[in-house]
């Protein structure tokens, strides 16, 4: 691939240290993403799937290898990151847009630009009459919206997601994929998601990155062919179908 | 229809409560007077009202005095107890050295060091305040302490990937997050406050609502034990009732939910 891979991921890989033994989480991984692209990480549960995302975040250090976020080897915490959490990990005692602001005040950005860059994106996130009500007024699939836009005030180059819609029922989980599909479309935004939901990664992505079990290996990466603007229609169509069946197929699951 | 009634249930509480304490003194006073019950052994609530009427001068003074002591010592309280809080979650390698001596400390018997801390700074306020510090210090050092690293790990994942400073992390972070935590400690730290100032009086000193008891006791005028017994009782609940207050102003998201609030 040439040019500068946004996330570039080279022989990673982490073994947690217990009091007598080396747990082995993440062998030998490879992977690039492009620059605009999304891309899903999907594999079983308790995979390590969480301890790549911190991994490339650099909230974790690996054991072995090296990731590199726009050309430049991760080395600890980098700001040119959005995070969306599994929970919406929202502070209970600020609005939604308070909270939306969080990432702009510690990073000293300034105030005026900020609040009407946070109004836009409440209003990107469907939560523009919102802004004022605070979290706990707030459905659980409208605090992960107020997460996305949090995730996104500063700009960042990434956008990572761990399980983000996994806590939430599963007609909100979809309409939460279509309206992720449509901020993507809006901001072209490199995102790494990571999920255990087949159909969501299909859905969303243009790669699937697919993981074994414990400790976790690449089994394959699946490019999914489907034109954009996708619509929810599309999850029904032979097409869909057949990648998430193959998908299932390589993870040892049958879907049809 | 429930929507109704639901806004005067507060109102119907408080009625009750007061209903209640009615019947109660209306009982007590109605036992005392059909068995004859000497004074001395347990007035009639008449008896104590007539007491606190005629000495009011005196028992404002005593009751301001303990107030005092009691607020003082609780403010001392809750400066040393947070920034020791704040040390012990932020520096952890002072936690290990902290913890134990603050244990120890808290096994060391107040009332027994209370004879000790007169010798040391006289008959004053000072040995009063010093006693309601000691025993409120406590609660508040491990509710704030237990609230301050109580902030959702993801919230702290998403601070460092800012690179948030250490400051910004625990004035946005987890100084919020330990209010709930923080208030419950001081609403159990105001209450031994006063035990605190009283242990104090009582050993010594000629002020206060505990000294009033002491000599009340010498004298075996119980009314006036009674009536200063009953404006401790008050002064509690006042204070009590305070930090409530700053409570609902400060942490309104942790507020139990007002019916108008879970109507919307």
């Amino acid at each position: 691939m040439p040019g500068t891979a946004a996330i570039e991921v080279v022989d990673l890989g982490k073994t947690y240290m217990t009091a007598d033994a080396g747990i082995p989480a993440l062998e030998q991984l490879n992977f690039r993403v492009a620059p605009g692209e999304f891309v899903s990480v999907l594999g079983p549960s308790g995979c390590g799937k969480t301890t790549l995302m911190r991994i490339v975040a650099g909230l974790t250090a690996p054991t072995s290898g090296a990731v590199a976020v726009d050309g430049v080897p991760v080395s600890g915490p980098q700001r040119k990151i959005g995070l969306v959490f599994q929970v919406p990990a929202l502070m209970q005692w600020r609005s939604a847009l308070g909270n939306v602001l969080l990432p702009t005040e510690i990073l000293g950005l300034e105030r005026t630009a900020s609040r009407k860059r946070a109004h836009e994106l409440l209003e990107l996130v469907g939560l523009a009459e919102f802004a004022a009500r605070y979290p706990r007024e707030l459905s659980g699939g409208m605090q992960q919206r107020v997460g996305i836009a949090r995730a996104l005030v500063h700009d960042p180059a990434i956008l990572l997601l761990d399980e983000p819609f996994s806590a939430l029922d599963i007609m909100t989980r979809n309409q939460l994929n279509t309206e992720l599909m449509r901020i993507w479309s809006e901001r072209r935004k490199t995102s790494l998601l990571i999920t255990h939901s087949i159909p969501e990664a299909v859905y969303l992505s243009d790669r699937v990155i697919v993981l074994g079990p414990r400790p976790a290996r690449i089994l394959d990466i699946v490019a999914v062919a489907l034109p954009r603007p996708r619509e929810p229609a599309m999850r029904v169509s032979l097409s869909f179908l057949q990648i998430v069946d193959r998908i299932g197929r390589l993870i040892g699951l049958e879907y049809v | 229809m429930t929507f109704e009634t639901m806004p005067s249930a507060p109102v119907h509480r408080a009625l009750k409560l007061i209903l209640t304490l009615a019947l109660l003194i209306a009982a007590w006073e109605l036992v005392c007077r059909a068995l004859e019950i000497p004074v001395f052994l347990i007035p009639a609530p008449s008896q104590v009202a007539w007491r606190l009427y005629e000495k009011r001068d005196l028992y404002l003074l005593h009751t301001w005095i303990t107030l005092y002591e009691t607020t003082a010592g609780f403010l001392l309280a809750v400066v040393f107890g947070i920034v020791s809080a704040a040390i012990i979650v932020v520096i952890p390698r002072l936690r290990d050295v902290v913890m134990p001596l603050l244990l120890v400390a808290q096994l060391v018997p107040k009332v027994a060091i209370a004879p000790l801390l007169l010798i040391w700074f006289g008959y004053g306020l000072f040995p009063k305040i010093l006693v309601a510090f000691l025993v409120a210090f406590f609660p508040i050092v491990v509710n704030g302490a237990s609230g301050l690293a109580s902030v959702q790990p993801e919230l702290l994942d998403l601070g460092s990937s800012l690179q948030a400073s250490r400051w910004q992390t625990f004035w946005k972070f987890r100084i919020p997050s330990a209010l709930p935590e923080l208030f419950s400690g001081m609403k159990i730290a105001v209450t031994l406050a006063i035990i605190g100032a009283i242990i104090g009086e009582f050993v010594g000193g000629n002020r206060g609502l505990g000294y009033l008891i002491i000599v009340a006791n010498q004298e075996l005028d119980t009314p006036l034990a009674f009536a200063a017994i009953f404006l401790l009782s008050a002064a509690g609940i006042a204070l009590y009732a305070v930090i409530e207050l700053f409570e609902r102003m400060l942490i309104p998201w942790h507020a139990p939910a007002t019916p108008a609030a879970a109507a919307t």
